[in-house]
């Protein structure tokens, strides 16, 4: 990796719990320089070369690839610039490609929207300390220790589409109840399916950004809440004006979090509807299409994937790089 | 990338010690020319067992090789197939492997994944064996690559006799009008009128929509390009699937083909369209109580789809998988596997009163009616082609727009017919 | 904030902390009685809410095969049997096994290579350090479908038999990135200066330091990586679908195709997916506190 052996015109000044230096490094001998850093990056090393490879490498072949006219088992018939892309917008058999944005797109609204809401409001009923608040926490996080693909079992039976005589699952309780008019298709609903797929992972992830935003309400300092009881603010106020605003931090976590996992949704597709139209996202188109040895046009929407993610996730490490140095 | 090789090969190392203690069982090496390594999805079931009995025969008339069972399981096949291409990619391939006979394999073909078989036709007499039309199906630029174990029937339609009769119905339809007065009575029933199941489900009922309304030979011109997807005719068919869809159960895009049969058998369901796979299944399952038919307007036409099994370029054993498509070809094998897999041989010298009585018509129908192949089971298309029209299918199934699944199929055909 | 990468304690220590003093209303008026019993009532709520399929999943998988798709699907088995979790357990046995052999050199191995790194990175501030860290951090959020292609042919080209030997290599180069965060942000806080300035002074190596001073007391960090190596690699099914098989690969391969076979049994399908998470809920169980300590600092991964 070019990072570990070029020189930089200058080292940053050591932040606030560095070692103390006494070389300016810019009249440092290479040797003095080769025994302060050597050992660290030699030990660093192996990790750099394996991530450069099977990280950035394979992602460099992935994009290579992602521009070859190469649809089949076959080697590639030569390169062919952006056109894979442009035909997933352009030239996709009924728009299919664009159909797996639009589900992703529902999804991932109710996904992260469902999230922070639950999350929040569970993160609020326990943060100021509650009778048996373990037990309660441990119950909201437990669903976060089961994989999708055990959890996709039994919430592909209590979303079971049947209504009426044939209901099943959670449409089975409407109708015991007399709620007839609440049985609804689930994921199979043609505009909303995706909507009823995010309830599985709700389930799942509420309770991890209850944690962190737990986390959140009890890392502000006390000192600010007995401010604001001197000032004689209500709990309302308190929690509008000072404690909410200081969750910031937190609520961009939690939406990193939800966002990127909503983007690289699969296993839990996978294992309750299958793969099929009407809940296909592109993680799912990927694996469809590599089913079918069109190479190039996998790996297309594995680059898009990938290019979505990385618009989110790359200005997050640097804020998070920066806020860092600050500290 | 000397470099890269010895870091990564000491990870591996660390690794393998690791793991070392605990991975004893996955013994793969050994001695390997006299295993063959048969890649299939038969992993449970009738399939497993037809595969077992196939393997019987295999082990009398090849006693120099060993069989090494690959069943990959799941998905219907397509975890297999997953597999099964990474391995060919790799160039470490298993000794042979079953695809399905017809377009499918074309994909193998087209990459110089398997060999040419014509030769071995000849020596082992098979040439004559089987039957012309199959035989012109399986030959692509006048080679042939695969070996055919079975014969399956794609459109026949499966009923509940009680439900059925408390409906009034006496006898089958015979046209797609008469089947609908008859959908009709069921649905006054109270009754699911047509089971169905999700994306490939509905395929076969659209396949069997197309022969109705276009013929066996037009129907078969879809295929190889010669027939336009963009007639009035096929219009005529998406707009009576779209009828058909109307009878069906709301939740069919949840259903497996399985679960479709359990309505019939739970007397929820008047009828349903499947493969003749689900006679063995439904013998199986201990339900006599069904009726089958071709679909109606599909009279005289037997759409078919094969299971096959070919010799992969870089075959390990290539003299161990020769006598494994030996006896695949054979009529002792075909017996062994056919009787319990609830498919027909697809020779044509098989005896009738060896197999149960649905075989028994079938194999009647095989010899005497015109052979249309299926592209949903990979006898018609390619599996790219399959792909896009089951996922076309699927968006069909959720908007029932009749003239945008007109444009895909277009689309699909242009994109991947020959 | 404990919820940045730049975490300067040990990941997850906020959530125990103690809970601010309670002062909003006084104790014992109307409001104070009306607010707690509404806060829970809506507690208890959601805990059935959450705990809804977990009922489903132990009811169902007691059942027998008669009892499952008729009325009264959400009632208690009216005969309690074994059979599905018998079945379920002949179909998921020797993938559970696998999956252990997958899980522990994973996390074991992993969370060896984050220490190194994690000390590595917080002490030496070598030039660019923050822009390699960057680069490592940014390889836990990658969509891994942009490498799954070629990563099977790499791993085939290497030679590595396909299965668990592969995934286990794949998850411990993937793992980390992670595992090398949380290992940064422990040392950071945990080890003081001094005593790698000791340690540079009376000339002990690098590695020597690294080896008698900081591993002894990285205990907590090693928990926390160990778990999350663990839980991920356990749970994983993305991997496994594309460089393993139902023969070879891990529990979750087994679970789909028990589940998504055709005409799947629900009971057996239900105890199998208890069996499948039995290892993780006893882990979250057991070492709960840990495992929220992984969450938080995971908090940049998912």
């Amino acid at each position: 990796m070019a990072t570990n052996t070029q020189v930089p015109a200058e080292v940053r000044p050591p932040g606030g719990s560095q070692p103390g230096r006494t070389h300016r490094p810019g009249r440092m001998h290479w040797h003095s320089r080769l025994r302060q850093w050597g050992p660290g990056l030699l030990l660093l090393s192996p990790s750099l070369i394996l991530l450069a490879i099977f990280v950035y490498g394979l992602i460099g072949w992935t994009i290579n690839l992602s521009m070859q006219d190469r649809h089949t088992a076959r080697p590639s018939k030569g390169f062919v610039g952006l056109d894979n892309y442009v035909n997933l917008f352009a030239n996709d058999i009924s728009d299919r490609f664009v159909h797996s944005l639009k589900n992703l797109a529902v999804f991932t609204v109710v996904f992260i929207g469902g999230t922070l809401l639950l999350g929040l409001l569970w993160a609020f009923l326990l943060e100021r300390g509650a009778k048996a608040e373990g037990v309660f926490r441990t119950v909201y996080l437990f669903p976060m220790a089961v994989s999708f693909v055990a959890s996709g079992v039994v919430w592909r039976w209590l979303m079971n589409a049947g209504t009426g005589e044939n209901a099943g699952g959670i449409n089975a309780i409407f109708e015991d109840l007399g709620l007839g008019f609440l049985e609804n298709p689930w994921w199979t609903h043609p505009n909303w399916g995706m909507a009823a797929m995010a309830m599985p992972a709700i389930w799942q992830l509420s309770g991890y950004i209850m944690a962190l935003f737990i986390a959140g309400f009890r890392g502000i300092s006390h000192d600010l809440r007995e401010a604001a009881y001197v000032d004689g603010a209500t709990s309302y106020q308190l929690y509008r004006h000072v404690l909410f605003p200081q969750l910031t931090p937190t609520v961009l976590s939690a939406l990193i979090i939800t966002g990127h996992m909503s983007m690289k949704m699969f296993d839990l597709i996978m294992s309750v509807s299958g793969a099929q139209w009407i809940t296909e996202v592109p993680a799912v188109y990927v694996w469809q299409t590599l089913l079918t040895s069109d190479y190039a046009k996998s790996a297309a929407i594995s680059v898009f994937l990938l290019v979505v993610v990385a618009l989110v996730i790359v200005p997050y490490l640097v804020h998070v790089n920066r806020a860092e140095k600050r500290s | 990338m000397r470099l890269s090789r010895r870091v990564s090969v000491a990870v591996v190392g660390l690794t393998a010690l690791l793991a070392a203690t605990a991975c004893g069982d996955d013994g793969g090496g050994g001695t390997a020319v006299k295993n063959v390594e048969v890649f299939t999805w038969w992993a449970d079931g009738g399939e497993k067992a037809g595969l077992d009995g196939l393997v019987g025969t295999f082990g009398t008339a090849c006693p120099n090789f060993t069989f090494v069972n690959g069943a990959v399981a799941g998905g219907a096949g397509s975890n297999a197939k997953q597999v099964l291409a990474s391995r060919l990619t790799q160039s470490d391939p298993p000794d042979t492997f079953q695809a399905h006979a017809g377009n499918e394999l074309n994909d193998y073909i087209s990459a110089g994944q398997i060999e040419d078989l014509s030769a071995k036709y000849t020596e082992w007499g098979l040439t004559n064996a089987f039957p012309a039309g199959l035989i012109s199906n399986l030959t692509v630029d006048g080679k042939i690559y695969s070996v055919p174990a079975n014969i399956h029937r794609a459109n026949m339609l499966w009923g509940n006799k009680t439900v059925l009769a408390s409906a009034g119905i006496a006898a089958n339809a015979t046209s797609l009008d008469a089947f609908f007065t008859d959908l009709d009575k069921l649905k006054a029933k109270g009754v699911t009128p047509l089971a169905l199941g999700k994306d490939w489900t509905q395929l076969m009922l659209f396949e069997s929509v197309l022969i109705s309304n276009l013929g066996a030979d037009k129907f078969i011109g879809l295929w190889n390009g010669s027939t336009p997807w963009d007639g009035a005719d096929v219009t005529k068919s998406i707009a009576d699937l779209q009828k058909l869809m109307t009878y069906t159960n709301k939740d069919r895009d949840t259903f497996d083909w399985t679960d479709a049969e359990k309505l019939i058998m739970e007397g929820k369901a008047g009828y349903q369209l499947m493969g003749d796979w689900e006679a063995a299944d439904l013998d199986a399952k201990g339900f006599k109580d069904y009726s089958y038919t071709v679909f109606p307007g599909n009279t005289g036409v037997f759409q078919w789809l094969a299971d096959s099994f070919v010799l992969p370029k870089g075959a390990k054993n290539a003299a161990g998988t020769e006598c494994w498509l030996k006896t695949v070809g054979s009529a002792e094998g075909q017996k062994a596997f056919n009787t319990k897999k609830g498919s027909i041989p697809a020779r044509t010298d098989a005896v009738a009163a060896d197999y149960p009585a649905y075989q028994q018509t079938a194999i009647a129908d095989w010899k005497s009616l015109k052979q249309v192949p299926s592209c949903a089971h990979g006898a018609g298309c390619s599996q790219g082609y399959m792909g896009a029209l089951n996922s076309a299918m699927g968006k069909f199934s959720s908007d029932g727009n009749v003239s945008a699944l007109q444009t895909a199929l277009v689309a699909a055909a242009g994109q991947f017919a020959k | 904030m404990s919820t940045d990468v730049a975490t300067p304690h040990l990941p997850g220590e906020d959530l125990v902390a103690p809970p601010p003093r309670q002062r909003l209303v006084v104790p014992g008026s109307r409001n104070a009685v009306v607010a707690r019993t509404v806060r829970y009532a809506l507690l208890i709520f959601f805990v059935l809410i959450v705990l809804m399929p977990l009922y489903v999943l132990v009811v169902t998988s007691f059942k027998s095969g008669r009892e499952i798709g008729v009325n009264g699907q959400w009632n208690l088995p009216t005969e309690w049997t074994f059979a599905s979790w018998t079945k379920a357990w002949t179909a998921l046995g020797p993938s559970f096994v696998r999956t252990l052999q997958l899980a522990i050199p994973v996390a074991l191995i992993s969370s060896f290579i984050g220490a190194a790194n994690g000390f590595v990175l917080s002490r030496w501030r070598f030039p660019g350090a923050d822009v390699v860290f960057t680069l490592i951090l940014f390889g836990m959020f990658i969509p891994y479908q942009a490498v799954m292609i070629p990563l099977r042919e790499v791993v085939v080209w290497l030679g590595i038999p396909s299965g668990i030997p592969t995934l286990i290599f794949v998850h411990t180069i993937y793992g980390i990135p992670i595992c090398t965060l949380i290992f940064r942000n422990y040392y950071a806080t945990i080890v003081p200066v001094e005593i790698i300035e000791a340690s540079k002074v009376d000339g002990a190596g690098l590695l020597r330091t690294f080896w008698s001073i900081i591993l002894p007391i990285s205990m907590p960090g090693f928990v926390v990586t160990i778990i999350w190596q663990f839980t991920s690699s356990w749970n994983d099914y993305l991997f496994a679908i594309f460089l393993s098989n139902t023969r070879n690969g891990p529990i979750t391969i087994a679970l789909n195709a028990l589940a998504g076979a055709q005409s799947p049994d629900y009971a057996a399908s239900m105890a199998g997916a208890l069996i499948t998470s039995l290892p993780t809920l006893l882990v979250y169980i057991l070492l709960g506190r840990w495992f929220i300590g992984g969450l938080m600092a995971g908090s940049v991964k998912n």
